[in-house]
């Protein structure tokens, strides 16, 4: 049965806290709060955006061969300010620097690429490492001063020489002007030369090499913006076909659209959508079923969304209701009036899959994040908390108790805080490393090995 | 624990029927808190969810300054104080003008990430 404490996913794999960057202290500024972690297409590197536009990228350490229970750690390797913060004169609108999406290029050569975007601008940045450097110039002194030519009296050539790792980060692509609405969504194409960016209403398709021309791709908006009744929430590009993408909404439904069929996909090859009783609808109904994050699976045969209450698996072949559904925290439905109140009833929580696809991750309240085994269909419920701060040491599963009497470890849902809230979460694409994303705290966790 | 909610559903027929009661049991506290909600805002709109979120939504980060009403005031009041913001300085009432002061500084991180740190 579902739910039962100490049952892991998969295998039963038993989480390890291993590492946590951020500030210790309660008192967090608005910049440090992350918006968006993601890792590279190898699991070396780790990327970090937060609220004031910076990224901070971690890389794991070779493994160490003489600890053989532990994997690499993974340490700072480079951090830069990506957006800045912006006015539109034109339109009185403040532009956040808030990076909302991270996304890597696979890697075609020595550097690194990612994408990162805030709300109106995509920027493709290039990190590279430098670990030599010229030395023995002619006209230069090692300093960079210039030399007095007449002082010169033999050549020597120039060599390269060992210097310490500096890694560089640097814009490469600016894709701007192509967003009225702000962006929600960045992904690459399989085909690794276009992308899509996804705003409220509109889809736009880039080439990475051009930055001055864009297509638009879907268009939802309504001729009259008083018939407005949904927005585009989220998308993606399927990770095997280059023609196909989905797009998720505001009101709970997912559309394929297939680039073959037309220049302009306004409509839709295929509409994900449950049937709903309508005799069950509430005030409620429509915002809770927002879908806040859409994720296929590395096989590409499904793809996963995640509204306020619930992950869903949808198979792509069947358009009519999903092939699996995990409720996250079911017992919110009680709190629904306070959580619309204080606005947490419109939070965005993303989630995601294990490299093998049989394992889905989302988070939650009170720094409590959520695992369901596609296979054993056993879930478990873990926190991110420095308490749990030993190496090696398995993490004691979670368990919140609903109503009536709570037992010893159970955390009644009144006491849950609902300003500690993970929204983002990371799963390593080859390893059980997991990267875990609390209000300014990154965690890492990992399974035990041996 | 009654109803195993966090079963996966299973996709096929047979699951329908124990699904409706499930859900119906699901909804009634839903039920519950829509009359709450309702009870304490009672002009709150007929449209579930709907435009209103999405217009808000689509409106974020607008800021409205009019140089017009700003310099008319100004002149307006040349020979007496400028009302000023009070405690609460998002709060703009009455006859105050936000002025380019008390818009709040965009000024982009110079401390580098704690997460680097």
């Amino acid at each position: 049965m579902a739910g039962r404490a100490g049952a892991g996913g998969g295998n039963d794999i038993q989480w390890c806290f291993s590492q946590v960057k951020g500030a210790v202290d309660d008192d967090v500024a608005e910049a440090d709060i992350i918006s968006t972690v993601e890792f590279n297409h190898s699991g070396e590197l780790l990327a970090t955006g937060d609220k004031g536009g910076r990224v901070v990228i971690f890389q794991q350490e070779q493994e160490n061969k003489t600890q053989s229970h532990s994997r690499g750690e993974y340490n700072v390797y480079s951090t830069f300010q990506s957006h800045e913060p912006e006015f539109d004169y034109l339109k009185s609108l403040e532009i956040e620097e808030k990076i909302n999406k991270i996304r890597w290029l696979p890697q075609k050569n020595a550097a690194q690429f990612l994408l990162s975007t805030n709300d109106k601008t995509i920027k493709l940045w290039k990190i590279s490492e430098r670990d030599k450097r010229p030395e023995g110039y002619n006209l230069k002194e090692e300093d960079g001063r210039y030399r007095d030519p007449t002082t010169v009296t033999t050549l020597r050539v120039p060599v390269f020489r060992p210097m310490d790792l500096m890694v560089e980060a640097s814009p490469r692509r600016i894709f701007a002007n192509a967003h009225t609405y702000h962006i929600n969504s960045i992904s690459i194409n399989s085909d690794y030369e276009t992308y899509l960016s996804a705003d409220d209403l509109r889809i736009n398709l880039w080439h990475l090499e051009i930055t001055d021309r864009s297509f638009n791709i879907v268009d939802i908006k309504p001729a009259n913006m008083e018939e407005l009744t949904e927005v585009i929430t989220a998308a993606e590009f399927h990770p095997n076909s280059c023609n196909t993408f989905v797009y998720s909404s505001s009101k709970g439904t997912i559309r394929l659209c297939d680039m073959r069929a037309s220049a302009l996909c306004d409509r839709h090859s295929k509409l994900f959508e449950e049937p709903e009783d309508p005799s069950n609808r509430s005030f409620f109904s429509e915002i809770i079923s927002s879908i806040s994050d859409v994720k296929f699976s590395h096989s590409g045969r499904y793809m996963m969304t995640r509204d306020y209450l619930s992950v869903k698996i949808w198979d792509l072949n069947m358009e009519n209701r999903p092939v699996e559904t995990y409720q996250v925290h079911e017992y919110l439905r009680s709190k629904l009036c306070s959580l619309y109140e204080n606005d947490c009833i419109f939070d965005k929580f993303e989630c995601c899959w294990n490299g093998s696809d049989s394992i889905v991750m989302t988070g939650s309240y009170n720094n409590f994040f959520r695992m369901f085994d596609r296979n054993t269909k056993r879930d478990i419920t873990l926190e991110a908390s420095r308490e749990n701060n030993k190496p090696r040491t398995v993490l004691k599963p979670r368990k919140v108790c609903a109503s009536g009497k709570r037992k010893k470890d159970e955390i009644s849902v009144d006491s849950l805080d609902f300003n500690k809230k993970i929204l983002h979460t990371a799963w390593h694409p080859k390893e059980n490393i997991i990267a875990v994303a609390t209000t300014n705290n990154l965690y890492i966790f990992q399974d035990k090995m041996n | 624990m009654a109803a195993p909610l966090g079963t996966a559903a299973q996709a096929d027929d047979t699951g329908d029927e124990k699904q409706d009661t499930q859900e119906k049991e699901a909804v009634a506290p839903e039920r519950a808190e829509e009359a709450k909600l309702k009870a304490k805002y009672p002009n709150l709109g007929q449209r579930p969810g709907g435009s209103d979120f999405l217009m808000k939504r689509l409106q974020k980060g607008q800021k409205y300054f009019d140089s017009g009403d700003y310099n008319m005031a100004k002149a307006k009041m040349k020979n007496k104080q400028l009302p000023s913001t009070g405690p609460d300085k998002n709060l703009v009432t009455g006859d105050h003008i936000p002025t380019p002061q008390d818009l709040p500084q965009r000024k982009s991180s110079l401390v580098t990430s704690k997460l680097a740190g």
